[in-house]
């Protein structure tokens, strides 16, 4: 906004003061890494072979953190052959409330070393600690505890019906929330009487393996859990293995469709969580300084990697130009840059190539036509960073509006009338999830009624619950993770 | 234009008429926000700053039925030098008594830059008949004080008339002739968010200064949400009319990381040129002990014991 003028003479402002935060950075030593990493298969932790390493870096820095193993074709053999076992040799068959016993442990161990793992989250990701510390780790927490609820009371959760674990579990995560997507995965397999083996994304791989110290404190039965590090080639052995009776991937549409021609005619059951491009509507009613921070918080949340951004802004154009205003005046008091300061609201892209993909679709923007918006903002000279970016004048027709950025970029369209607004918030081949601002409750159940979308919140924005259903909608993907439709996945339903 | 702040009637009609948006507050929303502001931590170097600033916008304040003229005598003295053995502590900005008491203070702070703020208007409910109230204002700006802190007449805001709370801001302002107008919403009594933030619109267009949180008279008091809920009021009304509010925020402020979080909160809402006494205050009266130690442990090193302080 531009400095209002003082109504009398002695309003005019006086004493410099600035709100200098101290640098609060979350220390680190509750972490202790070793150089190199081995995978965890049949309870044990392998022996890394050095021949087969890739280093995992920490994205703030630029600094390898450690080496860990890629997986061959061979060591999935081994991984799944494990998890086959772990299942016949007796989990399959353990009462319930003893499977719910370690996913509690598990649970309880988690909140013990929640610091621990919410450093390393952020070393291992770039993402502020902020969010590490109060959503990653409590999350995931709250999953094993949900989950570990429904373990002896699968016989109650469809009417009727008995549910009936399926097998062994494959299960490829992506490296947005490297943790919490490892327990969304575990969790309700483990609860429905699954064995698993888990495959964390090649950059993010390293609370994963911190997990198999909580696992083995927990008692967990070997071979239960088994985790193999590696790249796409690892990703692509571990699903197309015959073993497996169940994959569930989390990751990007392109490669969801890899893995479901695939998976196609092999009888293993499939859930895909893939892209997005919500839509995040805004009526004139609407509470328009809490929508500000709701729309922040829908796209900059962990810097916009996250598959549920509403990443498109749509505003009913009575009011455009006020939340616009709001939104950028917003934006120059985020603060980028060191993810492990507890002041940081943005912290590092993820990759060097995710980095490159946001720059070359923020140039595409700029190309077509789009203008941008960007705060000055002093970004670190190391590491991958991207400022908080917002683009208006943005047709439906550009990439920008179109394309899963999964960066720090918020397209701004406008609608005059409700009808306008369905029409362009499911004008995409995604469906994963929408936000509703208005203050008028019959406005909000009528437009979730029209959104093509997983998930609709209203008057707020990536909040998550264990109890909620998670999932998409034609390119988002299907099969909902979360609450008792989160069990479905992983039984088989028997009379 | 208070017609059109009636209940039912969309916030943005009235924004279109009266020039001025009223836009409904989301509970949720703000809270979280506002809880997320007093998460920031501050850098020990410019601790010494915001503790000199919570002084230097503090209305050190004594609103009892028991004041007497030695009591206020006092805390004027207080109010020119905060602790008589650091004199690079600033004076605070105002000290707020009755109307009776304003001719003490005022003799009191004289040649100091101090203000005299006297509560009027029927405080703490405000339900005097107008010309009394008006009258007491004009009593008090008479008396000396410079800053007036009035309440809004909750009875008419509540039950619909904003017609009324409106002329009776407006009349207020008239009789405080050059002395600053604050106006007190008594947040604690207003029942919602929504209420708050078109109260805070309501005085600010009448005519108000400085809106005002709390008398301290009732149990609730200021909290974060409700002074991020008035902060977002001025910013929109800076936005929309380029006019410039003070926000005071008062009632069970006792430490100074309440304090700093207030900073925070404006700072963070309203922008850098806020935190100032002309458009920012603390009302207080045990804040500034709690300041007085933490600025003292800053330069020694360590914490004194709470006797080494003045109480009033």
């Amino acid at each position: 906004m531009t400095e209002p003028s003082a109504s009398g003479g002695k309003l005019a402002p006086t004493g410099e003061l600035s709100l200098d935060y101290a640098p609060a950075p979350e220390s680190i030593a509750p972490v202790r890494l070793a150089s190199q990493y081995g995978l965890f298969v049949g309870g044990e932790m392998l022996e890394p072979v050095r021949e087969r390493l890739a280093p995992t870096v920490n994205p703030a820095t630029g600094e390898v953190l450690a080496e860990v193993s890629v997986a061959d074709a061979a060591d999935v053999d081994r991984a799944v052959a494990a998890a086959r076992s772990a299942w016949e040799g007796g989990w399959r068959d353990l009462p319930g409330a003893e499977r719910a016993k370690y996913l509690y442990r598990v649970a309880r161990l988690l909140q013990e070393r929640a610091r621990e793992f919410a450093v390393l989250e952020t070393m291992d990701g770039g993402k502020p600690i902020r969010e590490s510390r109060d959503v990653d780790v409590p999350l995931a927490a709250a999953h094993f505890f949900y989950y570990a609820g429904w373990a002896d009371k699968l016989d109650y959760a469809f009417s009727g019906r008995r549910a009936a674990p399926v097998g062994v579990a494959a299960q490829v995560i992506p490296w947005n929330f490297p943790l919490l997507m490892a327990a969304w995965k575990l969790a309700p397999a483990l609860a429905c009487g699954n064995t698993a083996v888990l495959k964390p994304a090649p950059t993010t791989p390293l609370t994963a393996l911190l997990l198999t110290e909580v696992l083995r404190d927990a008692e967990l039965p070997a071979g239960v859990v088994n985790i193999v590090t590696g790249d796409d080639a690892t990703g692509a052995a571990l699903v197309s293995h015959p073993g497996v009776d169940k994959v569930a991937f989390t990751g990007s549409t392109e490669a969801g469709r890899v893995i479901g021609a695939e998976v196609a005619g092999t009888g293993k059951r499939l859930t895909l969580e893939l892209g997005g491009k919500a839509a995040n509507i805004v009526f004139e009613d609407a509470a328009l300084d809490q929508v500000t921070e709701g729309i922040v918080n829908g796209i900059y949340f962990n810097g916009g990697q996250v598959c549920c951004a509403g990443s498109r802004l749509l505003v009913q154009e009575s009011v455009a130009d006020a939340v616009v205003g709001k939104l950028r005046r917003r934006m120059d008091t985020l603060r980028v840059g060191d993810p492990l300061d507890k002041n940081t609201d943005i912290g590092a892209i993820n990759s060097q190539a995710q980095l490159d993909r946001i720059a070359e679709l923020v140039a595409s923007g700029v190309a077509e036509g789009a203008e941008l918006y960007s705060p000055p903002c002093e970004l670190p000279d190391r590491g991958f960073f991207h400022p908080p970016a917002l683009f208006t004048n943005v047709s439906t027709a550009h990439r920008i509006a179109r394309e899963e950025i999964f960066g720090p970029v918020l397209s701004v369209l406008t609608f005059r009338t409700a009808a306008e607004a369905v029409a362009k918030a499911n004008n995409t081949p995604y469906g994963l999830s929408a936000g509703i601002w208005t203050e008028k409750g019959s406005r909000i159940l009528w437009m979730a009624d029209q959104m093509q979308a997983g998930v609709v919140w209203a008057n707020t924005f990536n909040r998550f619950d264990p109890a909620s259903p998670f999932g998409g909608y034609r390119e988002s993907g299907y099969g909902r993770e979360g609450g008792r439709s989160g069990l479905l996945p992983y039984v088989g339903l028997v009379a | 234009m208070s017609d059109l702040l009636a209940v039912g009637v969309p916030a943005h009609t009235a924004d279109a008429v009266a020039g001025v948006r009223i836009t409904p507050v989301d509970a949720v929303g703000l809270e979280q926000r506002a809880a997320a502001l007093c998460t920031r931590s501050i850098k020990s170097s410019s601790k010494q700053a915001a503790l000199d600033l919570a002084i230097r916008v503090m209305d050190l304040t004594t609103l009892e039925g028991a004041d007497t003229a030695a009591r206020v005598q006092a805390l004027c003295a207080r109010a020119r030098r905060p602790d008589a053995g650091d004199w690079s502590v600033p004076p605070v900005a105002a000290v707020c008594v009755y109307p009776e008491l304003a001719p003490v203070a005022v003799d009191a702070l004289a040649g100091s830059s101090v203000a005299v703020a006297s509560v009027a208007g029927g405080f703490p409910a405000g339900l005097a008949p107008l010309e009394s109230r008006l009258a007491e204002i004009a009593w008090a700006v008479a008396a000396g004080a410079g800053e007036v802190d009035i309440v809004l007449n909750r009875s008419a805001f509540l039950s619909g008339r904003y017609q009324q709370a409106y002329d009776e801001i407006v009349a207020a302002k008239q009789a405080c002739g050059s002395a600053h107008l604050k106006v007190i919403l008594e947040t604690g009594e207003l029942g919602a968010y929504d209420q708050i933030r078109r109260a805070s619109m309501l005085a600010m267009v009448a005519g108000a200064d400085f809106i005002k949180t709390s008398t301290g008279k009732i149990g609730a008091s200021s909290t974060p949400a409700t002074a991020l809920c008035m902060a977002e009021a001025i910013r929109d009304m800076a936005e929309q009319t380029g006019r410039v509010v003070g926000l005071k925020l008062a009632g069970g402020i006792r430490t100074a990381k309440q304090a700093w979080h207030y900073q925070v909160i404006v700072g963070e809402t309203l922008g850098l040129g806020w935190l100032t006494p002309e458009r920012f205050r603390l009302g207080a009266s045990s804040l500034l002990n709690d300041v007085l130690m933490q600025r003292a442990k800053l330069r020694d090193g360590r914490y004194q014991r709470r006797e080494d302080f003045s109480v009033d």
